[in-house]
């Protein structure tokens, strides 16, 4: 033992040694923690400035697009402008005073689409996400948990994700008219199956856990178990994905447009209004018609991502403190 | 294992035709118009009649269903009906195959590659310059539809001229390398941010593991540990994805394909089953989903070779 260290134990007092004395007050102090789950998640997530940033975007402009159409001088969406003088529409107007965003090919209001546009995409978006959700989760609890369910549930998932999304497209388009309500059915329809297969393997990794065989010796009923043992375990990496769904479904959206499966001409929706800016993007002076919709398109889908990867970090109890 | 495999691929030949049943009778439930496509109002009923009895559509389904299985089961998977007229499927796809193949498995190639190389990078500058500006790349592509940033590829990198001669053409050719670059590189950016963010993560978490350390304390250099554990580790989730994307090249990309007139496969299962040629429809179904089917099953194997823990048949004991 070196000279120092003998000095270190010679310089501990033996008082510390000593019994203390029974204080109550004290006791509570240590055992007491203001810890609240969502508190610090909240706290946590609110402390990021580029969560700040994004939310005060996102929230504008889901304002904006509601109030717009209430706004005083604003044009209607689906209304065909012309010119007072010759009585001919204003086809492919450039931005100006009275045409914030332009027209487009037949005269229609560039700004007052782009608006009406993201209404109907965010609803679509949001019911569908919503739906996911709760579907999606409920089916792949149940395909991870229960056992004797799993090969059914696996052969069903097989054949349901095999089938084109296409034909079922066209069935609800002949079966009922090509509108919002197909739109939303068809893609409810089809949607639950990534999260339900995202959420059915991830209880697979935590389904044998010690503390859930403990619970499940205990005698505690399956929902009991899957509700309170296995989706809390799970909230940060499900709100990622639901985050990340209302993007896709926006995606999904622009593709089933671009594959001729959208919604009609007369309802416009981010996806339509890309599709025809992209039919006249190889005229230079007319790309304004796809790059004003490109551009609110990805602010949306930027903010919803963005803010949906903060809040699963945050949500994520091994980042509280 | 082999016992296993064996079931598994029994057990894909009954998915397969429970699929292939099912997409039949959905495309029967369709309208007879679209078996003609724009034509339908000159056409007398008496000509619709024939043509529907040519394709074989006014026969009972069960016998319709009956004659299709008796057909692919001496390995014919019939003519196309609408798409080419009486041109076998078979021709069809080899015709337009290969282009989607050459162009899938190079951008899988490619996003492997890059994506890896970023990911480590970023790891290795966690919350510096690189980490940021690699990530504000990943969640742009992530979160913008492909189709707004492919678009813009295409509309703004065509534009790049040296003297008066465009450096990359609109369209693909053949015969023009050049004419494949943009192609590639729009099909490969999706891929590698997924695979960057993939490696980062993975990277972060892991680094911090106690194996790590172990592997350092007793000495290792920081590159056996990468290569050894620490990547062989990172690569097994992705062994789940790998075979199914190499099988499901054959598929092609719906806008790459369309935005740079590439005669592949993309969007070839959506325009046949628009035009509702049934044939094609079926043939196109079967192929993708056995090769879907069959990916995943791969892919469970090639898991459980990189990672021996796992354990892919019932463990004794397991409830």
């Amino acid at each position: 033992m070196s000279q120092k260290e003998l000095q270190v134990i010679q310089a501990i007092e033996d008082d510390l040694f000593t019994f203390a004395e029974y204080d109550p007050q004290a006791a509570e102090r240590v055992g007491y923690s203001d810890y609240s789950y969502w508190g610090s998640t909240l706290k946590i997530f609110f402390k990021n400035k580029t969560v700040i940033f994004f939310l005060v975007l996102m929230a504008s402009l889901i304002l904006f697009a509601t109030i717009q159409p209430y706004l005083p001088g604003q044009k209607s969406p689906t209304k065909i402008h012309t010119d007072p003088v010759t009585g001919r529409p204003l086809q492919n107007q450039k931005p100006s005073s009275e045409f914030w965003f332009g027209t487009n090919v037949i005269g229609q209001d560039l700004w007052a689409r782009i608006w009406s546009g993201t209404r109907t995409s965010l609803l679509i978006a949001i019911i569908v996400g919503i739906w996911e959700v709760f579907f999606g989760i409920f089916i792949g609890a149940i395909w991870g948990y229960v056992r004797q369910l799993d090969a059914f549930m696996t052969e069903a998932y097989n054949v349901i994700n095999n089938i084109p999304t296409t034909i079922l497209l066209m069935l609800l388009a002949y079966i009922l008219r090509p509108s919002f309500k197909t739109m939303v059915i068809a893609m409810c329809a089809t949607g639950w199956l990534g999260m339900a297969r995202f959420v059915r393997n991830q209880i697979v990794i935590i389904r044998d856990r010690e503390y859930n065989l403990a619970s499940r010796c205990l005698g505690t009923p399956t929902t009991r178990i899957i509700t309170k043992n296995l989706l809390p375990y799970l909230v940060s990496v499900i709100v990622m994905r639901i985050a990340l769904s209302i993007p896709g479904t926006i995606g999904w959206e622009v593709f089933l447009t671009y594959i001729g499966l959208g919604l009609p001409i007369d309802t416009p929706s981010l996806g339509n209004l890309l599709n025809e800016g992209r039919q006249v993007m190889m005229a230079p002076n007319l790309r304004y018609q796809l790059i004003f919709p490109a551009v609110v398109l990805s602010v949306i889908t930027i903010s919803f991502y963005v803010l949906g990867n903060a809040f699963a970090d945050a949500s994520d109890p091994r980042n509280h403190y | 294992m082999l016992k296993y495999s064996i079931r598994r691929l029994l057990q894909s030949l009954v998915t397969v035709f429970i699929v292939i049943t099912l997409v039949f009778l959905l495309m029967r439930l369709l309208p007879e118009e679209g078996y003609f496509g724009d034509g339908y109002d000159k056409l007398t009923p008496e000509q619709r009649e024939n043509i529907l009895r040519k394709f074989g559509l006014l026969d009972p389904w069960y016998i319709q269903l009956r004659n299709f299985y008796s057909s692919l089961l001496r390995g014919d998977l019939g003519k196309s009906i609408i798409y080419r007229p009486d041109v076998p499927v078979i021709a069809i796809i080899k015709d337009k195959a290969p282009f989607s193949i050459a162009f899938g498995l190079a951008s899988i190639f490619v996003s492997l590659l890059f994506g890896l190389t970023m990911g480590i990078t970023m790891a290795r500058n966690k919350g510096r310059f690189w980490d940021k500006l690699w990530t504000a790349y990943v969640v742009f592509i992530n979160a913008v539809p492909a189709a707004v940033y492919l678009l813009f590829i295409q509309l703004y990198l065509t534009g790049i001229k040296i003297g008066k001669k465009p450096v990359f053409p609109m369209l693909f050719s053949r015969g023009n390398p050049r004419s494949w670059i943009l192609p590639l590189l729009s099909m490969s950016l999706g891929g590698i941010a997924g695979y960057a963010l993939w490696m980062r993560r993975y990277m972060v978490d892991q680094l911090n593991q106690d194996y790590v350390k172990l592997a350092r304390a007793k000495g290792l250099s920081n590159k056996q540990i990468m290569v050894r554990h620490v990547m062989r580790n990172a690569f097994v989730p992705m062994a789940q994805y790998l075979p199914s994307s190499v099988l499901l090249t054959i598929s092609g990309s719906i806008y790459i394909e369309s935005l740079y007139s590439i005669p592949g496969m993309g969007g070839l299962l959506v325009d046949v089953i628009r035009r509702q040629d049934n044939v094609m429809v079926q043939a196109l179904v079967l192929i993708y989903s056995t090769l879907g089917i069959w990916g995943l099953f791969l892919g469970d194997i090639l898991m459980a070779v990189f990672d021996p823990r796992i354990r892919l048949e019932k463990r004794e004991g397991a409830r």
